[in-house]
């Protein structure tokens, strides 16, 4: 039996990302979620949701020490960033008052500045971002299997990460002018910006594929 | 290509069945929940919202199973509102499988519960329903009303708008209590006097009665989504033909 373990750090909503892992999981598998650094040490694969603020989320993940339970699983397991567990991987974040990250990749995590516009229709556009947008996968990757290019995904979020090094890049949408890192894969790692577990049949393959993906 | 305007198909829940309400009063029933959000999912649907618009606490936890069927058979965006009170009813809907509640009375009531629930769960999950009708003509005013558009509130809604989004909600979600159930189309004045004012996505909502009221709802509107329920209900129109049409008259869609 092996384990997919979500990481809980007590803010996130959880259950819709257990819910589409079960849903693609195999009999082999078995999907926890847990806020105990033993156990997420001992997990095959980690997936680490995030929503809502990203001061919250880090002084959360220093109280409880999982921000060091993470460096370690970083290193050295298959990783699933989902939304703030991609913008938390970064060295800093202007969002609450300005918040160190954890520093695993180089680069800053900004807000949509405003007001923004579609450059087509010049319509004025919404922050946050929420809705159905597209993703150019700009390196073949395991994950992306199934996945035609420039597929629609589910995103909510106000802050885009800017990675210093475009080699980790995997993926890039475009909102208003701005084109920003909505993918990105290192070594054992793959985040991203939009909600693979709400974004219907295309999400659930990116899991599922995540459970097959061998490093 | 930007983001796509969404469609979200609306169940308003009665003891665990679809209903949808003429003007809020005759109740017709429109079917099992789960296989609802079933057929809507697989027609292409970007978001479900649930309504409970029954008041009893026994029928809130019959929302709590439907919630947690759908959510573990659907996996697109899950608004639910109706009843929501406390920070622990959205803890509930939320470990249930919903990703957005919507606040309704209780914001008006007590607007730092929208502060609350906004500071503990986030914005993104936090909607504010707001159901206004016209009071006045010239110039335009219109008010906020509460309990299904029984109760007037003496509240301003662009006001309230802005207020609601300063407290921290993600979305708002407008319904024209003049409109709802009428399927005379949304009130455009409004919905476009709204989703200008605010930064927010707005979802443009009641009184859809064709396919062109949805276009009109973004295109006159400017809305960001748009929610019907009859329509899709009684199988009049799918959602693939609503973004056929919304997509002929050059609006982004997820197709």
């Amino acid at each position: 039996m092996k384990t997919v373990t979500i990481i809980d750090y007590g803010m996130s909503n959880l259950r819709s990302v257990s819910k589409a892992l079960e849903r693609v999981a195999d009999a082999d598998w078995q999907v926890q979620i847990s806020a105990q650094p033993e156990t997420i040490l001992k997990a095959d694969k980690i997936v680490f949701p995030g929503q809502g603020a990203i001061g919250n989320c880090m002084s959360l993940l220093s109280q409880t020490g999982l921000d060091e339970v993470l460096k370690t699983v970083l290193a050295t397991k298959p990783f699933l960033g989902i939304c703030l567990g991609l913008q938390s991987l970064l060295t800093f974040s202007q969002e609450s008052g300005g918040t160190a990250g954890l520093n695993w990749i180089s680069g800053h995590v900004n807000r949509f500045p405003e007001p923004l516009f579609d450059p087509t229709t010049r319509q004025r556009l919404k922050v946050p971002q929420m809705g159905w947008s597209q993703v150019q996968q700009t390196i073949p990757h395991f994950l992306w299997t199934k996945i035609p290019d420039h597929s629609r995904f589910y995103f909510v979020h106000s802050y885009y990460v800017t990675p210093e090094h475009a080699s980790i890049l995997a993926g890039t949408t475009q909102y208003g002018n701005i084109t920003y890192a909505s993918a990105i894969a290192k070594d054992n790692v793959f985040a991203v910006q939009f909600h693979p577990e709400k974004s219907q049949q295309l999400g659930l393959s990116l899991l599922s594929h995540f459970l097959q993906w061998s490093i | 290509m930007g983001l796509a305007k969404r469609i979200i198909p609306c169940l308003d829940v009665d003891a665990g069945r679809v209903v949808k309400g003429i003007n809020f009063i005759n109740i017709r029933d429109a079917g099992d929940p789960v296989e609802i959000a079933q057929r809507y999912d697989e027609q292409g649907a970007d978001e479900l919202a649930f309504l409970d618009i029954t008041a009893s606490s026994d029928a809130r936890d019959t929302l709590i199973h439907v919630v947690e069927e759908v959510a573990s058979q659907v996996f697109i965006p899950l608004t639910v509102g109706g009843g929501i009170r406390q920070m622990t009813d959205i803890r509930r809907l939320l470990n249930a499988g919903a990703d957005k509640v919507s606040i309704n009375t209780a914001a008006v009531f007590n607007p730092d519960f929208v502060n609350q629930a906004s500071e503990h769960f986030g914005s993104q999950c936090i909607v504010v329903a707001i159901d206004a009708k016209q009071t006045q003509i010239d110039p335009p005013r219109w008010e906020v009303f509460t309990h299904g558009g029984r109760k007037r509130t003496g509240l301003d809604a662009l006001e309230w708008a802005h207020n609601m989004v300063k407290r921290g909600a993600g979305e708002l979600l407008l319904t024209s209590m003049d409109r709802d159930g009428t399927r005379n189309g949304f009130d455009l004045t409004l919905t476009r006097t709204l989703s200008e004012a605010v930064n927010v996505p707005v979802i443009a909502s009641g009184g859809v009665g064709n396919l062109q009221h949805l276009v009109d709802g973004i295109l006159l509107g400017k809305a960001d989504a748009v929610l019907a329920a009859s329509i899709f209900h009684f199988g009049e129109y799918t959602i693939q033909q609503a973004k056929a049409a919304m997509a002929a008259q050059g609006i982004e869609v997820r197709l």
